[in-house]
């Protein structure tokens, strides 16, 4: 058999620093075990390789790449519009804002710009799909960590967002709702009010979710002083969105370089202070109150006009380069495209915040146990999709 | 601050311009360490977006590396770019930002450029006995190691 199936999980871990085991507690052993690809708390199939001390974890691998498609491989023989589709099925769980990503680089490379309602409706999608994503996360790790009723509650909740998807578009999750240079569907009849009857039904379940937890004795105990990260090794690390926010820093994309139009908005980038599994829960929470004020702005001053800009049928941009990003649920979300001013693009690179941020799980988990292990994936919230492509 | 690079490096700053409202800089790979170095000390570039490379199979060197990077204080962007020769090994960053650990992994896993001083080089998404790299230009886009597949998998083939 091949090497990496057969290969002795130790071999991963020669090459980091590590301490010796503390032979001072009865008899610990130094043990190495490996913890997936197929592990229902991994989120998906990533393989974590562990070095313990009894229950401390001393160091980590990851072994990712399990789900690679290679998708900027593909990108490179499609057209722009042909390649649309593909990146949502990179974070799958956020599809919308992996597609906004992608549209807005498009047409900043053609030069051209999406018409203010377009603008609007892609804010008003963008924001659903960031509390949905985070719905999913809060119940996920909910369930890891022993809780599960959140899970049943935050998918119900996230159920009503999914319809207006549906009814937007046809899809729920792969909804491919953008198009390069504005939307393809014009807002169905009653969608303002679908949305408007969702932001009175949403907060009282945020409520809902925060009783079960917020104050949850287990809660606190799994949680709090978890995983810390501090500012300074987020930076070094690259980690962005809530995770750099719940260590402080007041940093968020939709504000320091605003896109679609979010520059319109009034909204609050909620920050923590000790960075520990425990702030970066209370970040999101109150980023899904955030994203509410935001849609609420944006339902009711939704300008009329069209929808698409002009686009030419053939786009062919002109030879040169882009890198666009957006604020993904997860983090920075860039997209590096160059074009030789052909149909196809020349080069298309995905900077996915997941990929990047996973790098902080080896400083995150150390010496804690392993069990918070898991609680640290989950808080990470990471998309293997994206992770891979 | 262009003005300071070329003063220091002179001619090692091959270009330096705006495209589409985005700055990059072209610089010669032997000093290319150095400005990234004085880009986060002096100027506070602090955190490394992403680093990737393209091929450019009709250049005479044929990969262009690219860094991105952002500034917190600044809230500023800047592209460093250079052009290395296909097998030229290139000084790692990890000791600048370290993050560039996988990033550059990811860049030797899809290219096949190699990183000097880098901890632990190799492969990241595809696995360990894999042969080629499959974002060069060469590199089909159904193609695959079929000895890879035929030994570790068991099928005939992965298609």
């Amino acid at each position: 058999m091949g090497d990496q199936i057969t290969k002795d999980p130790s071999t991963y871990l020669s090459h980091l620093e590590l301490g010796e085991p503390d032979k001072t507690f009865l008899d610990s052993n130094e043990l190495i075990i490996n913890m997936g690809p197929q592990h229902p708390a991994t989120h998906g199939v990533l393989r974590v390789i562990l070095k313990l001390d009894g229950e401390k974890v001393l160091g980590t691998e990851c072994v990712i790449g399990y789900l690679h498609r290679g998708v900027e491989k593909i990108a490179e023989n499609r057209t722009y519009t042909m390649f649309n589709p593909y990146v949502d099925r990179m974070d799958y769980v956020a599809a919308v804002s992996n597609g906004l990503g992608y549209c807005e680089a498009v047409e900043k490379l053609l030069n051209i710009e999406a018409p203010p309602r377009a603008q609007y409706i892609r804010v008003i999608l963008t924001e659903l799909n960031r509390l949905a994503s985070h719905q999913l996360w809060l119940g996920t790790h909910a369930l890891d960590i022993g809780a599960m009723t959140p899970l049943f509650y935050t998918f119900r909740d996230r159920e009503e967002i999914l319809k207006i998807f549906e009814k937007y578009c046809g899809a729920r999750l792969t909804t491919h709702s953008f198009r390069i240079g504005g939307c393809q569907y014009e807002t169905y009849e009653g969608f303002e009010r679908d949305v408007e009857k969702f932001l009175d039904f949403a907060p009282p379940k945020i409520d809902e979710y925060e009783e079960l937890l917020t104050t949850n004795r287990i809660w606190l105990e799994r949680t709090k002083g978890v995983g810390t990260i501090s500012a300074a090794d987020c930076k070094a690390l690259g980690v962005t969105g809530p995770v750099l926010r719940a260590s402080g820093v007041k940093w968020d994309l939709r504000k320091a370089q605003p896109y679609a139009a979010y520059s319109k908005f009034d909204f609050e980038i909620p920050t923590g202070q000790h960075g520990d599994t425990y702030d970066r829960y209370l970040v999101r929470m109150q980023e899904m109150r955030q994203s509410l004020r935001i849609i609420r702005q944006a339902v009711e001053s939704i300008p009329e006009g069209p929808i698409m800009a002009k686009v030419p049928k053939v786009m062919k941009p002109p030879v040169g380069e882009i890198y666009h990003s957006i604020e993904a649920p997860k983090g920075e979300l860039g997209y590096f495209i160059v074009s030789d001013g052909s149909t196809q693009p020349y080069r298309v690179r995905v900077r996915p915040p997941s990929f990047v941020n996973l790098q902080a799980l080896d400083i995150m988990v150390r010496g804690q146990l392993v069990a918070d292990v898991i609680a640290v994936i989950g808080t990470l919230d990471i998309v293997l999709g994206e992770v891979d492509r | 601050m262009v003005a300071k690079f070329k003063a220091r490096h002179g001619s090692g700053v091959r270009e330096a311009s705006t495209y589409l409202g985005q700055n990059f800089m072209i610089v010669e790979p032997s000093i290319t360490n150095d400005v990234l170095q004085i880009l986060r000390d002096e100027e506070q570039f602090d955190y490394c977006v992403d680093i990737t490379a393209v091929h450019y199979p009709s250049r005479e060197k044929h990969f262009e590396l690219i860094w991105i990077l952002y500034s917190f204080p600044r809230n500023q962007r800047i592209r460093v770019k250079t052009m290395i020769a296909d097998g030229e090994r290139f000084p790692s960053s990890v000791s600048i930002w370290p993050t560039a650990n996988w990033l550059e992994r990811e860049v030797y896993d899809m290219f096949g450029i190699q990183f000097d001083g880098h901890p632990d080089l190799k492969r990241i998404l595809l696995p360990d006995g894999w042969k080629g790299h499959p974002l060069r230009k060469d590199y089909g886009i159904i193609q695959q190691d079929q000895e890879w597949v035929q030994i570790n998998l068991g099928i005939e083939s992965g298609q």
